[in-house]
């Protein structure tokens, strides 16, 4: 069955099987592999995608379920070459390793940020904890997630 | 947090280029999602394996039929163990020299063993098909149980070995002195026994395994992507199991999302993708799920440790330890040739001991193979486990301190090196300074106070001590070495004409951060900015010969590989130098980057000056060929020996038994620290895994012999609310033999982090329940019946 969805703004069309799942139809669109697979049962996170604009494991989600919503995935964060304030806190922070985990957790954060742009500690390790990170323990995700609400404030009151 | 800051370098001290906190080069292709990891890659023409697995944990198989998944449409093939004899691929080595069935041919001996393979032209096909092969079991009694697997009734798992009439997996295997170590406990004051089991667990790394095979029939050339921890290792394993020309293999790996241990065996389904590669003709993807790679790829611990530990006037004094080690149905355990136990003698820790004695049978059961070194050292996670807890228990037992009794036992500074009672050659130490900088950070008088405030209002805290030495960095090719490779590493360094450089190596990244390291050890020997410095590694037809990342060697091994090449190239540039300078080579010396003319530094070469001379047409010194580059195989004279002083503050909720790790104190000495970065990662990430292996991580078995832990919804991991803030601090003691004074830190958190938690739950119920050992993990369930008198050890 054809399948039509909004992906980082670009009308992604395909025919599929009713049974495949989101994440799968984003990672067979050319250039978008950013978006991970890692668990089968919505534990991981690697997967998460934000589907209008709140986050979703992309393995949980048929891609028919998905039709005539806006999906964004990591690939969507950098913009005209300007990184997102997410990822540049995870760069600065030393928020990721083996970077399998990595757009999960920079999804999740993003679309934390959107909604409390100003998270303590303890919210940020709340929103983080539908995600496994073996590699960083965490702290420096959490100190990443701070880093980018930080310069996201700064930005907007110099704006 | 403030004492933690004193702790680390400051910005000062820290160098320009070279060592110091460099931020990741690899970061930025990870941050925009333009990592490449197996499953990423798709070649043309490329189709699909799944593995068919058995449901049983002991079976004969009386018949497969294949033909109805044949019928599929979509399916190009289903190989069985019979297609497999006659490729001569039906068993493949495992790396402890036992073998090990590709595909089942009359019996399967774990749930989720390999029984067939089907090629199909998109995975989900694949996965349909899997459900029309029939198979006809007949099941046989299972023994999980290790102890039970000794009794002489029990059924026979390995019948497929010529003479094997039990199910020893190895002889006894021993380490120290018997007759000192009895001599040590009959003078002793105070004798504590203990039964501890380090129950199984898995590294499970968030990218499970896999693999594309590319075999051209028309050249013969194989050409594989995979994620593993040791390419060039696994290509020489290759030729021998599939009889291919080694120099036509090459193996190609990515980026890798986690390892942990998890990626250093060759797996079944590799060599089922190898072989459908080889009989379709086309690319074979193969990538495991999630439930597979927790129940048939390589799991770690299973130690099952009986010990006893004496003192006398005050001090540790001897060591006893009898191991039962459950290596399930395969003998494929990660170690060094000859250390059938690992290096788990390394058990002695970090006391001055009058003597010990160490026991290590090894057990064949109905359980998934593997043994594999989950972020440790080959058995020494489950050493320093068992030393840590038999510690803290004496020191219960003499109703002393647990840090004092560590003090009075520590190996002296002025004692190094050290030759423990079971053969170590411990390098370097001061193990009470690192001790009472934990103390400091951790604010231990503090803390004991706060427990006895909180005991009078009947909350449940607990302080927990662990204090371990590794050793890591494997190894002297004179003592070890893997299915006969030398456990050496090879470098690789080119200085182009424009002074930028490519440094090639044998160590495999799994997220450590190879590519920034790499280039700073560069940085700092030859003052070539890491940004104009490349590493490249992964794969074998790109860089030289070694045995990869694992067991923390990739800094004790590769990275002195990668100082030796860089002062080899140094060397040289200084010959260059001085026929450029009309000088004698003698006459020079060395700053960052630059030869100059002693008594005369403004007459000088910079290193970009000298590659380039050395590529030009101008003259080189006398019998000297062009170029500089340089190459060398590094082998340790000896391994590391970082150490670390942990200590753990856990509360237990009173009423439902549920352990909080509320602070984690860390005080790491690895040494020289290449990037203070980088090694606090490490370090954060390993505690993580401690605190997951301590209270949550289990893979178990029911008596068939079905797993019980198969997916992340019962194979507990821990996320961001499990973990606390961790706090680390430091002490520099650099290894004298390694060219840069490091020693090595993956793994040492994993390894020190689980004693310290267990001690800790005991430190809480010890006074008010009584309990003295509880198992791993520390779940609710198990840490109330604990408080109830009737722990239940993990099956």
């Amino acid at each position: 069955m054809k399948v039509s969805i909004s992906i980082n703004g670009e009308n992604v069309s395909r025919d599929v099987e009713p049974r495949q799942l989101l994440v799968h139809y984003i990672r067979e669109t050319p250039g978008l592999t950013g978006t991970h697979w890692g668990c089968d049962t919505s534990n991981c996170g690697a997967c998460v995608v934000l589907m209008d604009g709140k986050p979703v494991k992309s393995c949980t989600i048929l891609a028919v379920m998905s039709e005539g919503h806006e999906i964004a995935t990591v690939e969507s964060l950098e913009v005209d070459g300007e990184l997102d304030p997410i990822q540049a806190g995870f760069h600065e922070q030393h928020a990721l390793h083996c970077g399998f985990c990595t757009p999960g957790m920079m999804m999740t954060a993003r679309a934390l940020l959107d909604e409390n742009p100003d998270p303590t500690d303890h919210e940020i390790r709340t929103a983080i904890s539908g995600g496994i990170c073996r590699c960083t323990g965490y702290k420096n995700i959490v100190a990443a997630v701070r880093w980018a609400a930080d310069h996201q404030a700064a930005a907007k009151q110099e704006a | 947090m403030a004492v933690v800051e004193q702790n680390l370098p400051s910005p000062e001290t820290e160098r320009p280029i070279g060592f110091g906190r460099l931020k990741r080069k690899e970061d930025a292709r990870f941050i925009r999602g333009q990592g490449t990891y197996l499953d990423d890659i798709r070649l043309p023409g490329m189709v699909y394996g799944a593995i068919l697995r058995s449901p049983y944990a002991h079976a004969r198989i009386v018949s497969i039929d294949t033909s109805k998944a044949l019928a599929h449409p979509k399916v190009a093939a289903v190989v069985t163990a019979k297609d497999l004899e006659t490729l001569g691929l039906a068993w493949m080595p495992t790396i402890s020299y036992d073998t090990q069935a590709v595909l089942a041919g009359d019996k399967v001996r774990f749930q989720g063993q390999e029984v067939a393979f089907v090629i199909a032209t998109d995975e989900y096909s694949a996965n349909d098909a899997l459900e029309l092969i029939d198979v006809e079991y007949e099941p046989l009694p299972v023994v999980v149980n290790a102890r039970k697997a000794l009794d002489p009734d029990a059924p026979l798992i390995r019948d497929d070995k010529i003479g094997q009439r039990d199910n020893l997996a190895s002889p006894t295997w021993e380490a120290g002195d018997e007759a000192s170590t009895d001599a040590a406990f009959a003078e002793a004051d105070t004798v504590v026994v203990r039964d501890i089991i380090y129950p199984r667990c898995h590294p499970a790394p968030l990218e499970t395994c896999g693999m594309i095979a590319d075999f051209n029939p028309q050249t013969g050339q194989l050409d594989i992507y995979n994620g593993n921890q040791a390419p060039h290792a696994h290509r020489t394993v290759y030729a021998h199991v599939a009889g291919l020309a080694e120099h036509m293999i090459r193996i190609m790996c990515n980026d890798i999302g986690g390892g942990f241990g998890n990626k250093v065996p060759v797996y079944p389904g590799y060599v089922c993708a190898i072989a459908g590669s080889i009989v379709a003709g086309v690319p074979v993807k193969w990538v495991e799920n999630r439930t597979e790679n927790l129940t048939s790829t390589g799991f770690a611990r299973d130690y099952i440790m009986h010990s006893e530990i004496c003192a006398k006037d005050g001090r540790i004094t001897g060591l006893r330890v009898d191991v039962i080690a459950d290596h399930g149905a395969f003998d494929s355990t990660a170690q060094p040739t000859k250390f059938p136990a690992g290096f788990f003698h390394i058990v002695c820790g970090s006391y001055d001991l009058k003597a010990s004695h160490v026991k290590v049978k090894a057990v064949y059961t109905n359980k998934a193979p593997g043994g594999v070194a989950y972020r440790c050292s080959f058995r020494i996670t489950e050493a320093v486990y068992l030393v840590e807890r038999m510690v803290e228990a004496l020191a219960v037992e003499m109703g002393v301190d647990p840090i004092d009794l560590r003090m009075n036992s520590f190996i002296a500074p002025e004692q190094f090196p050290y030759e423990t009672t079971t053969g170590w050659t411990y390098d370097s130490g001061n193990y009470a300074k690192t001790m009472r900088v934990a103390m400091d950070i951790a604010g231990y008088e503090d803390l004991r106070r706060e427990q006895l405030e909180k005991r009078k209002k009947g909350e449940l805290m607990g302080i927990g001590i662990s204090f371990f030495t590794e050793g890591v960095g494997a190894g002297p090719r004179k003592h070890m070495d893997i299915l006969g490779l030398a456990m050496n590493d090879g470098a690789d360094l080119r200085v182009h004409p424009s002074g930028k450089a490519v440094v090639s190596i044998s160590a495999q990244t799994q997220g450590q951060g190879h590519e920034t390291t790499f280039a700073q050890i560069v940085a700092e020997e030859l003052g070539i900015p890491p940004e104009d410095i490349e590493v490249r590694y992964g794969d074998t037809d790109r860089s030289p010969y070694g045995l990869g990342t694992y067991g923390s060697r990739s800094t004790p091994v590769s990275g002195a590989a990668v100082a030796v090449v860089s002062r080899k190239v140094r060397d040289k540039a200084r010959l260059i130098a001085a026929t450029m300078l009309e000088t004698r080579p003698e006459d020079l010396a060395w700053e960052k980057g630059r030869w100059y003319v002693k008594g005369d530094p403004e007459k000088g070469a910079m290193i970009e000056e000298i590659a380039s001379r050395a590529y030009s047409g101008e003259p080189m010194p006398a019998d000297m060929e062009g170029g500089l580059d340089a190459q060398v195989i590094y082998d340790p004279p000896n391994l590391t020996y970082p150490y670390g002083a942990y200590i753990a503050v856990v509360d237990i909720d009173p009423d439902t038994a549920q352990v909080t790790v509320r602070r984690f104190i860390a005080v790491d000495d690895c040494g020289v620290r290449i990037n203070p970065m980088v090694v606090e990662g490490q370090i954060h990430g390993g505690l993580a895994e401690g605190i997951g292996i301590a209270l949550m991580e289990l893979i178990s078995f029911d008596e068939e012999g079905n797993c019980l832990n198969s997916s992340f919804m019962d194979y507990l991991i821990p996320t961001a609310l499990e973990c606390p803030d961790f706090e680390l601090g430091e002490t520099v003691t650099p290894c004298p033999h390694h060219p840069l004074g490091a020693k090595g830190v993956g793994e040492s958190p994993n390894v020190g982090s689980p004693p310290a938690i267990v001690n800790a739950v005991i430190d809480a119920l010890h006074e008010t329940h009584g309990v003295d050992h509880v198992d791993m993990p520390c779940t609710p369930a198990r840490v109330w019946a604990a408080m109830q008198g009737h722990a239940e050890p993990p099956q």
